[in-house]
């Protein structure tokens, strides 16, 4: 089967959820995958170590902003010129504004939030995530394009291929694509990205305010690990809402989850029920949140937190 | 201004999900149904740009007769008129599609909808409707500013956030803080009832999709509890049990 991975890079370098989505690919067949705007060819050809064979690039410099229009029409143009049958990507931001409509525009079936390979024994059948992560879905693309968007940490990397070739690919973009002018944009400097991350480390209103967030970013950096918060403390700019963690924020699914003076509301449960392992530190034993958890700690985050900190440190030194 | 509201009917998000015919059909049984939570913050927005700058606001949903009290709520917090498409949505396109066509119905500046519905969570409808219409789509947008015919977005992206500037029409999924939820006054209530609210068969009945067969996640085992002032055994846990670190 001829697959098309859709590349997202961050700072110069692919992302570890396109790299899930492509060894996803490889899983089911030959991968070609497309990469936008500027990228390094070294690292590109690094897509091959995950299973990609050939990566397409559209090095155009508009192209370096995720634009919604013009990415559908790149991507859209790279299917049909590989004759490729799936389309694969990460779930993500950019991805779910833009696969819809490369959907409508090749007449593609659309399964997002899979988390698993597809059963092809009878149909296409993928399974997905619903109901925020409380249920899954079975469900059969019958249409012959498909397009599968690959919930994030579901899927296991493969790391043992070769470097892939990599080719340019032009696309003649029309003005009117580029219709939406980007006037600025804001990102965290440096920090693990929450979505991507494969340890999360929340604080909610247990902490107190703002200004006692160093023992959760402490913490964070030991563990190499993106800092979240719940829906109070960024309803209160205490952090920013691309940190909220919930059912109308960010959904999360690391390997490890540590909660830090969240009492875990389902709303804030909604976020990160798909988490391999969880750990919450409440000084509430009564806190609903420890029902959901592997592990739990009953005491005051300001004294468990740098304990821990220390005992990790010396642990992963 | 003209503004069409797509909204979901969805379970509330504290139900308990659980699936009856051998795991092919949502049980309602118990369930409150609600308006999507980001639909509500796109319909909070819509209504708060109908009170600046006059017009009207659409609110449309493709559902079974069961959703109508959902679109009688959208009513009581501001919208003026309903759509109901009389269709189950099981598929993303054909509920696209459905929108696509109510939406060349009218001369709408704005479609908004949420970034997400929260039950099947795909996120995809706003760029599909895009596409079908020839317009820009966005998603999600947190804030979303009109003046005459251009509108200024802020979109979120991953790890941050980026400002835009476009023309209208477009379509936008919405999230917070775009706007805050609006609970429907009791004149809002009594209006509602009389408002329009019209029913429109499907226009198309493609669909690319089917569902299987639902299931659940397997049960989560008992919490281990940890002393406080033994945080070592967390840590050896940790790495030794879970293998996370």
């Amino acid at each position: 089967m001829s697959v098309l991975v859709f590349i997202e890079t961050e700072d110069g370098k692919i992302k570890k959820s396109s790299r899930e989505a492509i060894s996803y690919g490889a899983a089911i067949g030959e991968v070609t995958a497309i990469a936008l705007g500027s990228v390094s060819n070294e690292e590109l050809a690094s897509a091959g170590v995950n299973g990609a064979t050939k990566v397409l690039h559209a090095a155009d410099e508009k192209l370096n902003a995720g634009l919604i229009q013009p990415y559908t029409e790149v991507i859209a143009k790279a299917f049909e010129s590989t004759g490729a049958e799936v389309l694969v990507t990460a779930k993500s931001s950019l991805a779910d504004a833009v696969v819809g409509r490369v959907s409508v525009k090749l007449g593609a079936a659309l399964a997002s939030n899979v988390s698993e390979l597809p059963k092809t024994d009878s149909g296409f059948v993928v399974k997905q995530s619903i109901y925020t992560g409380k249920a899954f879905v079975n469900t059969t693309l019958t249409t012959d394009k498909k397009i599968l968007a690959i919930k994030k940490n579901a899927i296991e990397l493969k790391t043992d291929g070769a470097a892939a070739s990599v080719e340019a690919f032009d696309v003649a973009l029309d003005d009117a694509l580029f219709g939406a002018k980007i006037t600025s944009s804001e990102k965290a400097e440096g920090d693990v990205l929450l979505p991507e991350a494969d340890i999360v480390v929340s604080g909610g209103r247990g902490l107190k305010g703002p200004e006692n967030w160093g023992i959760i970013e402490d913490l964070a950096k030991t563990l190499g690990a993106a800092t979240g918060c719940s829906k109070p403390v960024s309803d209160m700019d205490w952090r920013p809402h691309h940190e909220h963690v919930g059912q109308t924020g960010v959904k999360v699914s690391p390997s490890l989850y540590i909660a830090v003076g969240i009492s875990g509301a389902i709303q804030h449960l909604a976020g990160v029920n798909s988490s391999k392992y969880i750990v919450v530190i409440n000084k509430d034993e009564e806190a609903p949140f420890f029902k959901a958890a592997d592990y739990g700690i009953v005491g005051d985050a300001f004294e468990v937190l740098p304990k821990l900190n220390e005992a990790l440190k010396k642990a992963l030194a | 201004m003209n503004i069409l509201v797509c909204i979901t009917h969805v379970p509330d998000t504290t139900s308990r999900i659980a699936f009856t015919e051998n795991n092919t059909k949502f049980d309602k049984n118990g369930v409150q149904f609600i308006i999507g939570p980001y639909d509500d913050y796109a319909l909070a927005r819509a209504v708060e740009l109908k009170e600046a700058n006059g017009g009207k606001v659409t609110v449309l949903n493709v559902g079974e007769a069961e959703t109508e009290p959902t679109l009688r709520k959208a009513l009581a917090i501001g919208a003026d008129e309903a759509i109901r498409v009389n269709a189950f949505p099981s598929d993303s396109y054909f509920v696209a599609k459905q929108i696509a066509d109510v939406a060349k119905q009218g001369e709408y500046d704005l479609i908004l909808m949420g970034r997400e519905s929260i039950d099947f969570n795909g996120g995809m409808v706003h760029g599909m409707v895009g596409e079908m219409l020839g317009l820009p789509s966005f998603s999600p947008v947190m804030v979303l500013e009109v003046e005459g015919n251009t509108a200024k977005i802020t979109r979120e992206i991953e790890g941050g956030k980026e400002k835009l500037e476009v023309n209208l029409p477009f379509v936008a999924g919405c999230q917070e803080p775009i706007a805050e939820w609006k609970i429907p006054n009791m004149r809002g209530i009594m209006s509602a009832r009389t408002k329009p609210l019209n029913v429109v068969e499907p226009t198309d009945n493609t669909k690319l999709t089917e569902i299987a067969q639902y299931e659940l996640p397997a049960p989560k085992g008992a919490v281990k509890m940890i002393d406080a002032d033994n945080v070592e055994e967390l840590v050896n846990l940790l790495k030794n049990e879970a293998k996370v670190i």
